[in-house]
C-alpha cells in the first residue's frame, strides 16, 4: 500500500522534472527564435538588393530610385580606424596595468568602474562628444564620431586584455626576468606576445560591437550623402544610413535599408566567426 | 654529446655588448599603463561634468520640476521630462516581464537540464543574437514585427484584456508595448549569459549532495542551485534593466515617439534615449538643446545607479568569468 | 684521489648506509681551504610578511663546483636559491637581512639593480618553460637580444656555443626555426639551460631541474651539469637525495629555514655531524 504511494509520488516528481525540462527548452527556443526571424527577413528583403550598385554607387537624390551605399561603407571603416586610434592604446595598456601592476584593492575598484562604464548608454557618449568636439570646432566630423566610438571601446578592450594577460603562466615572466631582462621588456616582448592572440580577439570583438553602433554617431559624425575624405567634416556610416533610410517614407530607401542591414550583419558575423576560429586554435595549443 | 672547448671565464664578450640595465624603462612603462588605466576614472568624470555643464541653463530654469512636469513644448520653451521617464520605465518593465522568465529558464536549461551536445550550439546562437545591432532589430521591428503585432497578437490582447486600462484604444502599431517587446529581444542575450555564468559558478558539491539524496534533476536545480544563486540572478536581472534603460535605436523605431503618459500599452510612447536621438539635431534654441542634454544627464544618472547595483550584486557571487559575460 | 659517489641508499633505519665507490676520471674534490669562493652568504634571513622563511644562514659556495641544497618540503630551499639572484623579490612583501656577496660584491646593496645580478646569476626552473611564441633559436638568443645585443653574427655564434654547451646542438641544429615547444621534455629543459647560458652568467642556479623528467632525460642533464662545472658555479636544489649524491661536490642541508649542516657531499652522506642530517639522509623523516 505504502509502496505504491511512494511509487506514485516518485512518478509525479519525475514527470514534473520532465515538464520543467521541456518548458525551459521551449524558453531556449523562444530566445533564439528572433535571431532566425531577423536573419530570414534580412535575406528575403535584402539579398536581392545587395548588388554591384549597392557597393559602388552613392545615394541618389531624395525620391529618385537606385543608388548605393558605398560612402557609408567606407565611412564606417574610416570611423573604425579613428576609433581604434583612441580605443586600442588606452584599452590595451590599461589592461596591462590591471594585470601586471597595481594593488589588489585599487585594481578591483578600476575593474568595477570599467564594468559600470560598459553599461552607460552609447547615446550618452554622443551627447558628451557633441559638447566636447562638435560645439568647440563648430561642426560635425568624422573625428567626433571616431572619438565617441573609441571611448566606448576602451572599457571593453581593457577587460579582455587584462583577462588574457592574467592567463599567461607566471613561469614565462620568471624565466625572462631571470635572464636579466627588464620588467617592462618582459611584459611587452614575452607576456603580451604570448597573449597576443587573445588581445587581438578582444579588439576584434570590440570593433564588431561598435561597428553597428548608431546612436553615438547621430550628432557627431552626423552622416553624409556624398563622398567625404575630409575627416573634419561629417561622414556617412552604414548604421546611420540604414536608420535614415528606414524611417523615411520612400519604398526604395526601405529596400536599400534592408540591403545595408544585411551587409552590416554579415560583416559583424564574419568578425565573430573569425574570433571563434582564433579562440579555438588558442584552446587547442594551450591544451 | 659533444661539448665545445670551455670558454675562458675572463672573456665576457656578451656582457660587454649588452646595454646596461636602467630602471627608467620600468618606471616609465608603469606610469604609462597606469595613466591609461586611470582614463576609466577620467571618463566617468567627463560624462558627469560635460552633461551637467551642457544643461546648466535648463537645470537653473526648471529645477526639480523638470522631473515632474509632463509638458514638452519646444515652442513655448517649457520642458518637462516626465513622459520620457514614464516611457523609459514602462517599456523597460514590460521588457523585463517578458525577458526575465525566458532568460532565466534558458539559463537553467543550458546549465542544468540540457543534454551536453546541444549546449554550445545554443550558446553560440544566443551570442549571435547579441551581436545584432540595435538599428537592424529596429528595421525588422518596423517592417516585420509591427505589422504582425497589429494583425494578430494585439487584437487578441484587446479581445481578451480590453476591459483593463492597459489594452484599450486604437491599435496603430507603433506603441509602448512594441517598444517593450523589442527591448526584451535585445536584453534576452545578456540576462541569459550572465545568469548562465552565475549558475555555473555554483559549486558542484551542492548539486552532488542533492543528487545523493535522490532528488530529480529539477529538484536538484531548485534546491541546490537556485537558492544559492539567487543574489547573482537578481544581479543579472538588474544588469538587463540597465541595458534596457539605455536602449535607443530599436526603441525609437517602434515606440511611436509621442510624449504622452497613457495607461494603454497600445498607445505610442517616448523614452529618454529616444527623445535625445530624435530631437537633438532639430533643437533650434539653446534652452531646447540644454533640456535634451539634461535628459541625457537624467538617463546617465539612472543607468549608472542601476549598473552600480548590478555590479555589486554580481560581485557577491563573482568569478572573473561572471563579469566577462557582461560584455 | 678517488671520488666517492653514492649510488645506493638503504632506506632501512637499522642497517648502516651502504656505499659503492666508483672511479670517475681523475677529477679531485679540492680542499675547502684553498678553493676560490663564488658566493659568501652571511647571516641571511628572509621574511615573507610575518613568516620567517630563512633563518640566519651563513654559507660559502665554492667556484667551479656543484653545491646542492637539500631538505624536506617547505624548508626554504627554493627561497635560499632564489635569494642568490634576487628572484625571491618577485613575491611582494619580502624582507631581507644579512648579505649575499657575489665575488665580494653585496647583491643587496642599495645601488644594485636586480637585472644586473640576474645577468650574472642565471636560473633554470623546475618546469621547463621555453617561450611559446618563439622558435628554438629565438629562445636561446632572447636574453641577448632584449638586453641590447644587435650584432647578428655575434648572436649566431652565441646561439651555437650555448646549444653546444647544453649538449643540444646536434639534435636541433637543423631545426632552429621550429617552435621551442616542439621539443621533448628533456630537450626543452636543455633548451632552457642554453637560454640561460647565452647571456654568459658566472653562476647557474637550478631549482629541481629534473623533477619533471624521465630517468633518461635526467641522466643527460646530470651529465651536463658535470660538464658545465668546469666553467660555471652551479647551485642546485633537489628533493632527490640520490641525485644530490650523484652530481654535487658540496651539500647544504636545510631544515625549517635553518642551515643544519654543510660540507663536502661525501661527508654529509657518509658521516654527517648533525643527528638531524643523519635522520633525514636515512629517511627517518622527509
Amino acid at each position: 500500500m505504502m509502496h505504491s504511494k511512494r511509487k506514485d509520488r516518485h512518478r509525479w516528481r519525475k514527470f514534473k522534472s520532465a515538464l520543467v525540462s521541456f518548458g525551459t527548452f521551449a524558453a531556449a527556443v523562444s530566445v533564439i527564435a528572433p535571431l532566425g526571424l531577423v536573419f530570414f527577413h534580412l535575406l528575403v528583403n535584402g539579398a536581392s538588393s545587395v548588388n554591384w550598385d549597392f557597393f559602388t554607387q552613392l545615394p541618389k537624390p531624395v525620391g529618385s530610385p537606385g543608388g548605393g551605399m558605398v560612402n557609408a561603407i567606407v565611412g564606417s571603416l574610416e570611423l573604425l580606424v579613428l576609433a581604434s586610434v583612441v580605443g586600442i592604446p588606452i584599452g590595451v595598456l590599461g589592461g596591462v596595468y590591471l594585470a601586471e601592476y597595481g594593488s589588489a584593492r585599487g585594481n578591483s575598484m578600476l575593474r568595477f568602474l570599467a564594468d559600470v562604464l560598459n553599461g552607460v548608454p552609447s547615446i550618452t557618449w554622443g551627447v558628451v562628444v557633441y559638447g566636447l568636439v562638435v560645439l568647440r570646432f563648430k561642426g560635425f566630423s568624422a573625428y567626433a564620431g571616431g572619438l565617441a566610438l573609441g571611448i566606448i571601446m576602451v572599457p571593453l578592450i581593457l577587460r579582455t586584455t587584462e583577462e588574457v594577460i592574467l592567463l599567461v603562466p607566471n613561469g614565462y615572466r620568471e624565466a625572462s626576468l631571470a635572464l636579466g631582462i627588464a620588467r617592462w621588456k618582459t611584459i611587452v616582448h614575452v607576456v603580451m606576445k604570448t597573449a597576443s592572440k587573445g588581445i587581438i580577439t578582444g579588439i576584434l570583438l570590440a570593433l564588431a560591437r561598435i561597428g553597428g553602433e548608431t546612436a553615438p554617431l547621430l550628432f557627431t559624425a552626423f552622416g553624409n550623402r556624398f563622398w567625404n575624405h575630409d575627416l573634419s567634416q561629417p561622414v556617412a556610416a552604414l548604421p546611420l544610413q540604414i536608420f535614415t533610410y528606414a524611417i523615411a517614407p520612400y519604398d526604395d530607401w526601405h529596400r536599400q535599408a534592408w540591403a545595408g542591414a544585411l551587409v552590416l550583419v554579415i560583416g559583424i558575423f564574419c568578425v565573430n566567426v573569425l574570433v571563434r576560429i582564433l579562440t579555438r586554435e588558442r584552446a587547442r595549443t594551450t591544451a | 654529446m659533444t661539448i665545445a672547448a670551455p670558454m675562458p671565464v675572463s672573456e665576457r664578450s656578451a656582457s660587454a655588448r649588452m646595454t646596461p640595465p636602467s630602471r627608467f624603462g620600468d618606471k616609465a612603462f608603469e606610469w604609462l599603463t597606469l595613466g591609461m588605466a586611470l582614463v576609466v576614472i577620467l571618463m566617468i568624470f567627463l560624462i558627469g561634468w560635460q552633461l551637467t555643464r551642457g544643461s546648466s541653463l535648463a537645470i537653473q530654469k526648471f529645477g526639480l520640476r523638470f522631473l515632474t512636469t509632463s509638458t514638452w513644448d519646444p515652442v513655448a520653451e517649457e520642458f518637462g521630462a516626465l513622459p520620457f521617464i514614464y516611457g523609459t520605465l514602462v517599456s523597460s518593465l514590460i521588457a523585463l516581464l517578458i525577458a526575465v522568465p525566458l532568460s532565466i529558464a534558458t539559463a537553467i536549461y543550458l546549465t542544468e537540464l540540457a543534454p551536453l551536445w546541444i549546449r554550445q550550439p545554443i550558446v553560440s546562437l544566443i551570442e549571435m543574437l547579441a551581436a545584432i545591432p540595435s538599428v537592424i532589430l529596429g528595421l525588422w521591428g518596423i517592417f516585420v514585427m509591427i505589422p504582425w503585432l497589429r494583425n494578430y497578437p494585439f487584437p487578441l490582447l484587446k479581445k481578451l484584456f480590453g476591459w483593463t486600462p492597459f489594452f484599450t484604444g486604437p491599435i496603430l502599431g507603433p506603441s509602448m508595448l512594441a517598444g517593450g517587446i523589442i527591448i526584451a529581444i535585445m536584453i534576452l542575450p545578456i540576462i541569459t549569459s550572465v545568469s548562465r555564468e552565475i549558475l555555473r559558478s555554483v559549486p558542484n558539491l551542492q548539486r552532488e549532495a542533492a543528487y545523493a539524496l535522490g532528488a530529480t534533476r529539477w529538484e536538484v536545480t531548485r534546491i541546490a542551485v537556485l537558492s544559492y544563486a539567487l543574489k547573482g540572478l537578481f544581479g543579472a536581472v538588474i544588469l538587463g534593466l540597465g541595458r534596457a534603460l539605455g536602449e535607443t535605436l530599436a526603441v525609437t523605431m517602434v515606440i511611436g515617439n509621442t510624449p504622452q503618459i497613457a495607461a494603454s500599452l497600445f498607445k505610442p510612447g517616448y523614452t529618454l534615449a529616444s527623445v535625445i536621438a530624435n530631437e537633438f539635431t532639430e533643437a533650434t534654441t539653446e534652452i531646447y538643446l540644454q533640456a535634451l542634454v539634461e535628459i541625457g544627464l537624467v538617463l546617465f544618472g539612472v543607468t549608472i545607479a542601476v549598473n552600480l547595483l548590478a555590479q555589486l550584486l554580481l560581485r557577491t557571487m563573482t568569478t572573473t568569468s561572471t563579469t566577462r559575460a557582461v560584455q | 684521489m678517488k671520488t666517492l659517489i653514492m649510488t645506493n641508499l638503504s632506506m632501512s633505519t637499522s642497517d648502516p648506509i651502504v656505499l659503492e665507490t666508483r672511479e670517475r676520471g681523475t677529477e679531485t674534490v679540492p680542499d675547502t681551504e684553498e678553493v676560490p669562493l663564488t658566493f659568501r652568504i652571511k647571516n641571511l634571513s628572509i621574511w615573507y610578511g610575518e613568516k620567517r622563511a630563512i633563518n640566519d644562514v651563513t654559507l660559502d659556495i665554492s667556484a667551479n663546483a656543484v653545491t646542492s641544497i637539500i631538505g624536506p618540503s617547505g624548508c626554504g630551499k627554493s627561497t635560499l636559491l632564489r635569494s642568490l639572484n634576487r628572484m625571491h623579490e618577485l613575491v611582494p612583501g619580502t624582507r631581507i637581512d644579512g648579505a649575499v656577496l657575489l665575488l665580494g660584491e653585496n647583491l643587496y646593496a642599495l645601488d644594485v639593480d636586480p637585472a644586473t645580478v640576474r645577468r650574472r646569476v642565471g636560473m633554470v626552473f623546475q618546469k621547463s618553460n621555453p617561450f611559446p611564441t618563439m622558435s628554438i633559436g629565438e629562445n636561446v638568443t632572447i636574453g641577448l637580444r632584449l638586453n641590447g645585443v644587435r650584432d647578428q653574427k655575434f648572436l649566431n655564434e652565441r646561439l651555437e656555443k650555448s646549444l653546444r654547451m647544453a649538449a643540444l646542438w646536434d639534435e636541433v641544429k637543423d631545426d632552429l626555426h621550429k617552435p621551442g615547444t616542439s621539443l621533448s621534455g628533456g630537450q626543452q629543459q636543455r633548451l632552457c639551460i642554453a637560454r640561460a647560458l647565452a647571456v654568459e652568467p658566472e653562476v647557474i642556479l637550478m631549482d629541481e631541474p629534473c623533477s619533471a623528467l624521465d630517468p633518461i632525460a635526467t641522466a643527460k642533464i646530470e651529465e651536463l651539469i658535470h660538464d658545465l662545472k668546469a666553467q660555471y658555479t652551479i647551485v642546485i636544489v633537489t628533493h632527490n637525495m640520490q641525485q644530490a649524491g650523484r652530481v654535487s661536490d658540496y651539500t647544504a642541508f636545510l631544515y625549517l629555514g635553518r642551515l643544519v649542516e654543510f660540507g663536502p657531499t661525501t661527508k654529509i652522506f657518509t658521516n654527517p655531524s648533525d643527528p638531524q642530517t643523519e635522520d633525514y639522509i636515512t629517511g627517518r623523516f622527509g
